[in-house]
């Protein structure tokens, strides 16, 4: 974007750079400052954090989902921008030897639990619908506010998922299910709505991949902490407590965002490197193809943290529409080009053309044992019945 | 035509059937013999898992350091003890409300059939004291027991210091989710059986008990602990339960990884665990383990307090601390570890345990045989009874076809029905005869004690046992008897009705046992299934007759209880075995009478009539 800016534009800064002293040399500095402030189309960020998983042992998935809580409030995000969803209550279980506390490192470290947590969506009404609706904002009338995503068509949000999952599907309270395609459709209605600028998916559950493979709105960029057919592994086990601390993709995760604090230029870059196979065991998968822009130019704080800009000048800018930046942004953009007319539903479909994929082949398996072994017997039988004179009228 | 409805291709079938009959009938016993034995090598048996997923791999750290206290406790209980003669009922009482603990007592009492000679006992009455640990945290819903039983004969004060001393420390813990009962129960397993009665609100077993006071929401795993001695060298845990069931699976491999944890020897039936599996010697051992566990289950008896737990549906196990003359000892700290651990796992449980295997066979502590694979065995010896009662179908309808040719009015049936009703009549008689027999058996022994001990010189418990015996050896002769009471015209083919009957009768009854009680339906099975097979009036009827008698319920009884101590290696005389085979006879009745083991009403009621029959007809004129 910026190097199309460049392209066009090099050949008259060139000659003001020339024609111009010292002063205007400032002056086309405080501009690239400009476009550098208005580089990121969101003015303000949500997160919605959910953990699908209850019962004691499943101890790790609500640590992780408040260790990402945790950085996303201490990088800005208020609690008013968060919608928090846990399914179960691991810090007042009756099993926790440390009641109040949820620890995400052995030995007690670090109490990720805090002070003044504030969960929006507790216990059973953890579940597919209301996640369903806080995303599309169906929501009767009556839902308090802090339990809505009141977000708008400039809103960067973070979505982040644990809990036990498989292959397209993701299991909540160990009584139903979502699938990849329920997302993406979420994700799609989101995108219809204007719901979004950006979105970061992150997903922590085994075969995580499989729940972003379906995505087919723009500016969606998804990270899992493992393949199809692949666990994610847990942590630590804490021998005081007598369960896994936390997950390892988001244990590393956590130790990364750490090290950001709100002015951090760190890039999406850095994130798709957390939790080699190496530490991680399982491969960490992300998906960039709907995502405009490049990942090295998109800040973790974009998402992770609500960077307010303010930039003090005393100089007078001259903000210049950059109708060629604009263009080249928003070239693959189907859905603007779409809404010149009124949208059905059906015609979106087929979705392949959109999503560039090609259906899977399924393999073809040879006939298993039982099936053979219970057509030779039906075949013996008709012909030991009927006799085997019939045979040459058959074949 | 089809193939079994046209004539001449059945009466080849049948043909073909009765030819390959023998060889069959040879070829399955010996495969349901030789499968079983191989229950005990690699491809049958494999590793232990836990499959519990709340009670997952993770392992917690053991806290328990109070072996002085337990020591201390021990003393006392022990001292007290000696001094009332009985349980010291105020004094548990007292130390286990200054533990902490909610106290309460249950008094039972019962009188026993006839006087128990092994325990010394006729008129039981007892106490029973329980101290309630409350889930700071939780609602009283769920629970679990630890259990001590004291009986006349084993005082078990260790085990009820250690008890003490594990109530203190678990009362200092806050992670506790459920509610915990500490139990320690008078005369053994009546005391255990009346406090379980009252818990459950039921009255099985005629105990007159007072109810209880304080309860704590349902029962979701027990252990129960034996301590002769402050200081252990192994450890040995007790599965088998009454009427042959089994706790779940995972209790015991859970129990066995805090075993691995703690550096703790644990043994099974007494027997260590085999370390190498690839040569012959392992299995070898593992075959030994499993048939001690095999003659065990099939006993029927409960083998320890957790044997009553597991009519309740609760899975419960009993560990017994082993002082032999080993090197290395452990002391109370020990055990208290592994029974904190075994109980914070528990705490753990969400639901009942119900992941793992109700139905296995053990050959040793870290392996397990599945039903799916050790039933074929005893389908293959049930197979020869299908094969023969198949082969005198054949057999009779061949002769009824045969020779009468159809010229009655109403088709081919007339010709067989003067054999049948003359066959019917004849069946009816021996069935209810040996089914009377049955029944005289199983009511006369208790009922005629006291006549019995007027007119002779016995205490009742050997009169019982006597006229048991006697009614068994009387029915030997009931053939002679029988036949001189109902005038037969009993054709020649009569026994082969009377035999089908009776294959029938056994086939049914061995598989239904086998079901609940595989060792039990394995071990009837492979003695009786022989002896039933080849049983006919003709051919050497002596030899048969030997056959049969050795085969017979009672001496498979007589005989297990040789191979039994044989195998834990204190092998018993003649004589011995004859005392054993006696007081085996009266606990059984017994045991049917307190606790409702249902050893003794099967072979009674329903295998004893069954072997008459084929007597019947080994004796058939």
């Amino acid at each position: 974007m910026v190097a199309a800016c460049f392209l066009s534009k090099g050949l008259t800064t060139l000659v003001g750079l020339l024609l111009l002293s010292f002063g205007s040399l400032a002056a086309s500095q405080i501009e690239d400052q400009a476009e550098q402030f208005f580089r990121s189309g969101h003015t303000n960020n949500w997160a919605v954090l959910v953990c699908t998983s209850r019962f004691w042992f499943n101890y790790r998935h609500v640590a992780n989902t408040l260790s990402v809580y945790r950085s996303v409030k201490r990088l800005g995000i208020p609690d008013s921008h968060i919608v928090l969803m846990l399914a179960d209550d691991m810090a007042c279980n009756p099993r926790n030897p440390k009641p109040a506390t949820v620890f995400s490192h052995k030995n007690m470290e670090l109490n990720v639990y805090g002070d003044d947590v504030e969960v929006d969506y507790r216990s059973y009404e953890v579940t597919v619908e209301n996640f369903l609706r806080v995303l599309t904002g169906r929501i009767p009338p009556s839902t308090p506010r802090s339990k809505r995503l009141l977000s708008d068509d400039r809103s960067n949000i973070l979505i982040y998922m644990t809990g036990h999952g498989g292959n397209g599907f993701l299991k909540f309270q160990d009584s139903e299910e979502i699938t990849n395609i329920e997302l993406a459709d979420a994700f799609e209605q989101m995108w219809q709505k204007r719901r979004y600028n950006e979105l970061l998916f992150i997903i922590d559950t085994c075969q995580g991949a499989s729940m972003y493979e379906r995505f087919y709105s723009p500016n969606i960029m998804a990270l899992a902490s493992s393949q199809v057919g692949e666990d994610s592994l847990s942590h630590q086990p804490d021998p005081a407590i007598g369960v896994h601390l936390m997950d390892r993709y988001t244990f590393y995760v956590l130790e990364f965002l750490e090290e950001i604090n709100p002015a951090s230029q760190t890039n999406m870059n850095d994130l798709f490197q957390v939790c080699p196979r190496s530490l991680c065991v399982s491969t960490p998968g992300h998906r960039t193809d709907l995502f405009q822009r490049d990942p090295k130019n998109v800040l973790i704080t974009d998402f992770f943290g609500s960077v307010r800009k303010v930039e003090i000048t005393t100089e007078t800018i001259s903000l210049q529409p950059d109708l060629e930046s604009m263009e080249s942004r928003y070239k693959k953009d189907w859905m603007d080009e779409e809404l010149m007319e009124p949208l059905k539903y059906a015609e979106q479909l087929p979705v392949a053309q959109i999503i560039h994929q090609k259906p899977k082949l399924k393999d073809w398996h040879p006939p298993g044992g039982f099936i053979l072994g219970l057509w030779a017997l039906i075949i013996m039988v008709f012909f030991k019945t009927y006799g085997i004179k019939h045979m040459k009228f058959i074949f | 035509m089809g193939l079994l409805s046209d004539p001449v291709r059945r009466r080849a079938l049948a043909r073909l059937v009765l030819r390959l009959n023998a060889p069959l009938c040879v070829l399955s016993y010996v495969a349901g013999i030789a499968w079983f034995l191989a229950l005990a090598f690699p491809p049958l048996t494999q590793r232990t898992y836990m499959s519990e997923n709340a009670m997952g791999s993770t392992m917690v750290e053991e806290q328990f350091a109070g072996g002085d206290r337990a020591r201390s406790f021990a003393r006392d209980f022990a001292a007290h003890r000696r001094k009332s003669g009985a349980l010291p009922v105020a004094w548990l009482e007292r130390t286990m409300r200054s533990v902490g603990l909610e106290v309460y007592t249950q008094s039972f009492s019962r009188k026993l059939p006839f006087p128990d000679e092994t325990h010394e006992r006729y008129m039981v009455s007892g106490t029973n004291v329980y101290g309630i640990l409350r889930a700071p945290r939780a609602a009283s819903t769920e629970s679990l027991v630890l259990t001590v039983p004291c009986g006349p004969d084993s005082t078990n004060s260790q085990a009820v210091g250690l008890l003490l001393a594990l109530a203190a420390h678990f009362r200092g813990q806050i992670y506790w989710a459920k509610d915990i009962i500490f139990l320690v129960t008078e005369q053994d397993l009546l005391g255990t059986e009346a406090w379980l009665e009252a818990y459950h609100d039921v009255n099985i077993t005629g105990m007159q008990s007072s109810p209880l006071q304080g309860r704590a929401g349902a029962i979701q795993a027990a252990v129960a602990l034996e301590l002769s001695s402050d200081v252990v060298t192994s450890l040995d845990v007790a599965v088998e339960g009454l009427n042959g069931q089994l706790p779940n699976l995972d209790l015991l491999n859970l129990f066995q990884t805090f075993c691995q944890k703690g550096g703790l020897l644990c043994t099974l039936q007494g027997k260590l665990q085999p370390q190498d599996w690839t040569s012959i010697d392992g299995p070898l051992q593992g075959l030994q383990t499993l048939l001690l566990m095999v003659l065990q289950q099939a006993s029927g008896r409960p083998h320890g307090p957790h044997g009553l737990f597991l009519r309740y549906r609760v899975e419960a196990l009993t560990i017994r601390g082993i002082n032999s003359f080993r090197q290395y000892k452990y002391d109370l700290v020990a055990v208290g570890k592994a029974l904190e651990g075994v109980f914070r796992k528990l705490n753990h449980l969400l639901e009942r345990l119900h992941q793992s295997f109700f139905f296995y066979l053990l050959p040793a502590l870290s392996r397990f045989v599945s039903i799916g694979l050790y039933m074929p065995a005893v389908g293959f010896l049930l197979l020869v009874l299908g094969l023969k009662a198949l082969e005198l179908w054949m057999q009779l309808h061949e002769a009824g076809v045969g020779p009468e040719e159809p010229g009655g009015v109403s088709g081919p049936s007339p010709p067989l029905l003067p054999t049948q009703t003359v066959g019917l009549a004849s069946l009816v008689a021996p069935l209810l005869i040996s089914q009377a027999m049955g029944l005289a058996l199983y009511i006369l022994p208790v009922l005629s004690q006291h006549v019995a001990t007027q007119h002779f010189p016995v205490a009742e418990a050997e009169a019982v046992v006597l006229t048991l015996l006697a009614i068994y050896a009387a029915g030997l002769a009931l053939p002679h008897s029988t036949q001189r009471v109902v005038s037969t015209q009993a054709p020649d083919r009569g026994w082969m009705a009377l035999k089908l009957v009776a294959l029938i009768y056994l086939v049914l009854q061995l598989a239904c046992i086998a079901l609940t009680n595989f060792s039990l339906g394995f071990l009837l099975a492979a003695t009786m299934v022989p002896a039933a097979a080849l049983t006919k009036p003709c051919g050497p009827r002596p030899l048969y007759a030997a056959l049969l008698v050795l085969t017979s319920p009672a001496a498979t009884l007589l005989g297990g209880l040789f191979v039994w101590r044989e195998l834990q290696e204190s092998p018993v005389s003649l004589a011995e075995g004859w005392q054993l085979f006696l007081a085996a006879l009266a606990q059984g009745v017994l045991e049917h009478h307190t606790y409702g083991a249902l050893l003794f009403p099967l072979l009674a009621l329903g295998l004893y009539p069954c072997w008459l029959l084929f007597w019947n007809v080994l004796f058939w004129k």
